[in-house]
């Protein structure tokens, strides 16, 4: 079955967000990791890279495809995993306490497009 | 748009809750827990394909080796009842229209002929249409033949122990022997598409869910296509539709050992013969990158920002935990140790071209 987590936004891209204040914390749902198998690599962009809400930042790779990361929020790359670098399975094993890059938000109405943990476990079962 | 097919394990696929997937025109079992743990039952124990979806055409007739000689690449003149051959069909222009498995049977004048399960309708209208002249009988038979490919170091175990096949101790690589299942004709070969030793299982659809069950419940790893794609490509063994194709010559593709050029006469001959003599522009190389990033099948290769190629194939290879891929590059960063640069997303990452078999294979001589 797959997880959802409350207290967590979610994009119709399988993105989850975890807002702490002016940061967000951006990381992949269960339902992603699921569909993709094991995780073999994960591309982060840089720190102080711009995200756009809605645009790939990145990209998550099994082992046989890569599936693009999409910024859930608009900012700035303040912080990226580097534990996922040599450990991408950490996602496979809990993609909710694995964050993947942190960026400070631009814009908090932009919060308003994510759904929460209930509306997103409703999509999941039409996906 | 074609309505899917089916092989005749696909039930047992679903209640398994294997993830299914199209492939070649089949509803087929990509993997069942998971690429990486499959991949590695392979290779260090044993696991079983459904290979169903390949197609088996028989050709017979007094003419049968003078006419399997004219549209095949090897050279079948000679060979031994019970031996398989790998090769090729080519187009005049030398090209390759699909790349197959021929067994010369024991009953003089047939053979039987493997290929690939996208390839089906194609192959055979291609087979027909030159057996103009020829006296020879030619059936696609890939509807009624079902396949399992009992593949990994304990394969020949397996097949013993569980199966009850004492004959495959006897078999070499590249040979089969006719058997039987409860009075159904079995064909069961020395062969396979992993680089490990094994078998390839050819029998009726109730006698392939009999063995598929008999060696799942021997506790052989049941394996989807997404591992089997690791596998040959570690082991440096071409997929149609990315390493040859009707645009990809065998000699670019690196496969010129599989085309006798000394037959007198077969389809291909002239245009393979004429690039040879020429030289080829371009071949298929091995790339590893110095990165983790993950080359994949269509990304370009450049040097100092210029494209030289594409990416066929690319993995992080499972048994080696190294991103590397097989490119179709220009000559000459063709040659071994040519830095190059592969385009991942935005970004390239640097390469060095080495040889295209990442794994040493341990086929069982």
């Amino acid at each position: 079955m797959n997880r959802t987590m409350e207290g967590l936004l979610y994009s119709e891209s399988h993105e989850w967000v975890k807002v702490e204040g002016e940061i967000a914390l951006i990381g992949i749902t269960d339902f992603a990791q699921n569909a993709l198998g094991d995780l073999s690599y994960v591309d982060m962009p840089e720190v102080d890279d711009e995200v756009s809400q809605g645009e790939e930042f990145g990209a998550v790779e099994s082992v046989k495809a890569a599936s693009d990361l999409i910024s859930p929020v608009s900012g700035t790359v303040v912080e990226i995993n580097g534990e996922l670098e040599d450990n991408p399975e950490l996602l496979n094993q809990d993609a909710f306490a694995n964050w993947i890059i942190k960026v400070s938000i631009s814009d908090k109405v932009e919060l308003d497009a994510l759904m929460d943990a209930k509306q997103y476990e409703e999509f999941c079962q039409n996906e | 748009m074609e309505q899917l097919l089916t092989t005749c394990l696909y039930d047992r696929h679903i209640s398994l809750n294997a993830q299914m997937s199209p492939f070649g025109g089949f509803m087929m079992p990509i993997q069942y827990s998971s690429i990486t743990n499959e991949h590695i039952a392979v290779r260090t124990r044993a696991g079983m394909f459904d290979v169903s979806h390949m197609g088996e055409m028989f050709v017979s007739g007094p003419d049968a080796e003078k006419f399997v000689n004219h549209i095949f690449s090897n050279d079948i003149r000679g060979m031994h009842p019970g031996k398989v051959l790998y090769g090729m069909m080519l187009y005049p222009q030398g090209t390759v229209v699909d790349d197959l498995l021929v067994y010369k049977e024991f009953e003089a004048g047939h053979f039987l002929l493997v290929v690939n399960a996208s390839n089906i309708s194609k192959d055979y209208d291609w087979i027909c249409s030159q057996a103009e002249g020829y006296d020879v009988k030619v059936g696609n038979a890939s509807a009624v033949w079902g396949e399992i490919a009992l593949q990994g170091p304990l394969a020949e175990k397996l097949a013993v122990e569980a199966l009850g096949l004492d004959k495959v101790r006897e078999l070499g690589f590249y040979t089969y022997a006719e058997m039987e299942w409860k009075g159904d004709r079995m064909i069961v070969s020395r062969t396979g598409y992993t680089g490990e030793d094994g078998f390839e299982i050819y029998c009726s659809h109730k006698a392939i869910c009999e063995i598929w069950d008999i060696l799942l419940e021997a506790g052989v790893e049941p394996c989807g296509l997404g591992c089997r794609d690791t596998l040959r490509f570690e082991a440096g063994l071409p997929l149609y539709g990315h390493e040859l194709s009707d645009t990809i010559t065998p000699v670019e593709a690196g496969l010129g050992m599989f085309v006798k050029l000394d037959k007198d006469e077969f389809i291909g001959k002239d245009a393979v013969a004429a690039q040879k003599a020429a030289g080829i522009s371009r071949k298929l190389v091995g790339i590893e990158l110095d990165d983790k990033a993950i080359p994949r099948a269509g990304y370009p290769v450049e040097s100092d920002g210029v494209q030289v190629g594409t990416v066929t194939t690319g993995y992080r290879s499972i048994s080696t935990d190294r991103s590397v891929c097989v490119a179709m590059l220009d000559r000459p960063f063709t040659e071994l140790g040519t830095k190059v640069e592969v385009r991942i997303r935005k970004k390239t990452f640097p390469g060095t071209v080495c040889r295209k078999r990442f794994y040493e294979t341990h086929y069982k001589k």
